[in-house]
């Protein structure tokens, strides 16, 4: 039953399959791509700031699918179907947080090299802006898997969820992109806990949030 | 199960589903629970195959061609389920339904928006359900020839002023 979910849910996030957008993906680059052009292209320039500005597109991707990741399925009573089918909502809200994250986390790791070099991004540069990637990516689905579960039943919700994630994503922004600019692999460390900590929670705090939407 | 528009059919389904806690009370039941409302949990992008096929392999059915043949959903197998009528929706749901073999059906106005021919095909599935010993809770405003149903009139159960204050 949860193969069948997964190959469900990634077959409607996935970057160009089926129903899934390439939005994040084509965000992401044409950030990249449109920041020299805004700035100038001096190289060391570009070389020193480029890596924060990766890090805010990654950021800024993962909001977009958030809209449909969770409250198009409680309008269509897919919840409701596999919870009479014994399924828990923690369990589907996994499932949904690694089709999330397998539907922009990957795709971002490899956007990341285009992007990279559109930026003079190099080296031990590249090398700190894909691992920060790695771990923080994860992070990031989580926050959003919550952010869209708590605000499935509101009416404003993509616009709530856009303010909600900004705070929450901050930590994982300061060290992920901290480490790019002292050069320093331990603070992907921290990116790396904060990630596990916001994955292991986030099947809790989704799945409260939409057997809480079904009373309301 | 009768009752006026908003005096609480859809809640007491719901309900009996485990999907909502009761204010007060609860449920046991023996066996698995099937529930058809007006959300049929089919992907509105998918052919109406496709998106049938998923609740298919969730549910392990072998042959799921029967109730689709039943139902006379095969013309419409290659239909985005977004561009089904709403009968032909709710027929999709029972298909769903009937392919789970479950023994406690709860059906939520089974009968709504289906035409002459469907709401025969609907009562004979029905009554073929109840009598391989199924369950069945239909909320409905039309009235269903099926013999041997016991009406439950939900305002007859109303909660009195006291026990609502």
């Amino acid at each position: 039953m949860i193969g069948s979910l997964l190959r469900r849910d990634l077959a409607r996030f996935f970057p160009f399959a089926g129903g899934g957008a390439a939005l994040p993906v084509v965000f992401f680059v044409a950030v990249a791509m449109l920041y020299p052009f805004a700035v100038g292209p001096d190289v060391t320039m570009l070389a020193r700031t480029g890596g924060g500005v990766v890090w805010i597109a990654a950021l800024l991707a993962a909001i977009l699918p958030l809209e449909k990741l969770v409250a198009q399925d409680i309008d269509l009573g897919v919840f409701d179907q596999l919870k009479l089918r014994g399924l828990s909502e923690e369990m589907m809200m996994a499932v949904r947080l690694l089709a999330h994250w397998l539907s922009f986390g990957p795709p971002l790791l490899l956007a990341a090299f285009p992007a990279a070099a559109l930026l003079a991004l190099e080296g031990e540069t590249l090398r700190l802006l894909l691992m920060g990637l790695a771990a923080g990516t994860p992070g990031l689905a989580a926050i959003g898997l919550m952010i869209a579960a708590l605000t499935a039943s509101l009416r404003a919700g993509a616009a709530l969820s856009g303010l909600l994630l900004i705070p929450l994503a901050l930590p994982i922004l300061i060290f992920g992109a901290g480490a790019l600019a002292r050069q320093d692999a331990a603070s992907i460390g921290f990116v790396a806990a904060i990630s596990l900590l916001l994955v292991a929670i986030a099947p809790f705090a989704a799945g409260a949030a939409i057997r809480a939407a079904r009373e309301a | 199960m009768t009752g006026a528009n908003g005096s609480g059919k859809t809640t007491l389904i719901r309900a009996l589903a485990g999907l909502i806690t009761p204010f007060s009370g609860g449920s046991a039941c023996e066996g698995a629970i099937g529930l058809l409302d007006e959300r049929t949990a089919l992907d509105p992008d998918l052919p109406l195959g496709k998106a049938l096929s998923f609740w298919e392999r969730v549910d392990q059915c072998s042959s799921p061609d029967g109730a689709i043949t039943v139902l006379g959903l095969e013309p419409l197998l290659d239909v985005p389920v977004r561009y089904l009528s709403t009968g032909q929706r709710k027929r999709a749901g029972l298909a769903a339904l009937l392919n789970r073999s479950v023994p406690i059906w709860l059906l939520d106005e089974p009968l709504s928006g289906l035409d002459q021919t469907a709401i025969e095909q609907v009562t004979a599935l029905i009554q073929l359900h109840i009598g391989g010993g199924g369950i069945a809770l239909i909320a409905s405003h039309q009235v269903l020839e099926i013999g041997g149903l016991r009406t439950l009139a939900i305002e007859d159960f109303a909660p009195s002023q006291e026990a609502a204050i």
